[in-house]
């Protein structure tokens, strides 16, 4: 298990793009997601969210996500970034 | 077919899911000058993954990654050879040292990948004055060599001087690097024209680029990608005249006939190979006799 260790973010708030920020957190993935297209495509960020996070080995951790119509490779690469950065290896 | 190179900066979301719909032949996927050194990790991951997943629609796709006296290269590489982009655009280019420390990473990676070897191309970027002198030792350094591009902004610095719209400064860099790229039997690009608002100047940049050798030129606008195809395209004259090359040499053959003239002029190995290069680059236009039957 990959824990985050510190406050990080990753992204920006431009167009396309989506703006991450990751804390530690004692127990479980809470995500709090703002997005235009939160309506219809809510639960398929949750879960690009949740399975990039699996995929780096995060189980525990608070994000907080601006969406601002990003495409689903980009928001998983601003969230393994922020992941990165929350555990200080980059 | 590589007429035309479209720079976009690698940590830029909204111009890289964009880049096959640009119209240029390749895009440049930028982790160097385009990035900020607080953003390089962003932007490795954010490049790796669109290669991985967006269409660039039949365009290739280069990676310029970091300066190989950079502490940014290797993991850059780490990243994108997995996806296996077309070509790795190796800035600050200076000596065939350069290029070998760079293919034995490669070439570690690849084996590591299981990839053939030489499944990703390498495109020095020749920037330097040292480049410049070693460009043809740095052209024949690696069978993964596949081109050299000539990158005249860092080099009119390097030189100490103002860098024009005329470019009489880079005229020596310009002619050494297609000299020494064609010796080396590999591709030569140019410069882009960073004027994205000099429509005229684009053009003249562009034929001159063409008149001296170059096989293309790179772009740092989309709006350039236009003319830059349409220069570095054969007409259609130039490829009726080929396909006329060609037909009289083989009716020369089947007459038994060693010189042949067309149009009163005689017709030599050169004028063949042109030829042959004309009709090669037309058919991949779709422009070539046996598309338009």
């Amino acid at each position: 298990m990959a824990e985050i260790v510190r406050v990080a973010s990753a992204g920006t708030l431009e167009s396309s793009d989506a703006y991450v920020e990751i804390e530690p957190a004692d127990e479980g993935i809470e995500i709090q997601l703002e997005s235009v297209v939160k309506a219809q495509f809510g639960e398929a960020i949750e879960q690009a969210v949740r399975e990039t996070l699996a995929s780096c080995g995060v189980e525990r951790a608070r994000l907080t996500i601006s969406d601002r119509g990003a495409l689903e490779c980009v928001l998983r690469a601003r969230v393994e970034t922020a992941v990165l950065r929350g555990r200080g290896e980059s | 077919m590589r007429r035309s190179m479209l720079f976009l900066p690698g940590n830029t979301p909204n111009m890289l899911i964009n880049g096959g719909f640009l119209g240029a032949d390749a895009v440049i996927l930028d982790l160097e000058d385009a990035v900020a050194p607080s953003e390089k990790d962003a932007a490795r991951v954010l490049v790796r993954n669109t290669i991985r997943y967006m269409d660039f629609r039949g365009c290739q796709i280069i990676v310029r990654i970091n300066a190989i006296d950079s502490s940014f290269w290797q993991r850059d590489l780490d990243e994108v050879l997995p996806q296996k982009p077309d070509l790795i655009l190796l800035p600050k280019s200076g000596s065939a040292q350069d290029i070998l420390a760079a293919d034995e990473y490669i070439t570690a990676l690849e084996e590591k990948l299981g990839f053939e070897r030489n499944t990703v191309g390498l495109m020095p970027l020749i920037e330097t004055a040292l480049g410049v002198e070693n460009a043809f030792a740095i052209a024949s350094a690696s069978s993964r060599v596949e081109a050299l591009f000539l990158g005249a902004e860092d080099l009119t610095a390097d030189l100490r001087c103002q860098r024009t719209k005329a470019g009489r400064e880079i005229e020596y860099a310009r002619t050494r690097l297609v000299t020494a790229a064609r010796a080396a039997g590999v591709d030569v690009y140019d410069t882009p024209f960073t004027d994205v608002n000099d429509d005229e100047g684009i053009q003249v940049d562009a034929a001159l680029a063409k008149a001296l050798g170059f096989t293309g030129k790179a772009s740092i606008s989309p709006r350039h990608v236009e003319v830059i195809n349409r220069v570095f395209s054969p007409t259609r004259k130039e490829i009726d005249y080929a396909y006329e090359v060609m037909d009289a040499i083989r009716l020369a053959k089947e007459q038994g006939r060693g010189a042949i003239a067309l149009r009163g002029k005689m017709i030599d190995a050169p004028i063949v190979a042109r030829a042959e290069q004309t009709i090669a680059a037309a058919r991949e236009m779709g422009l070539g006799r046996e598309e338009r039957s």
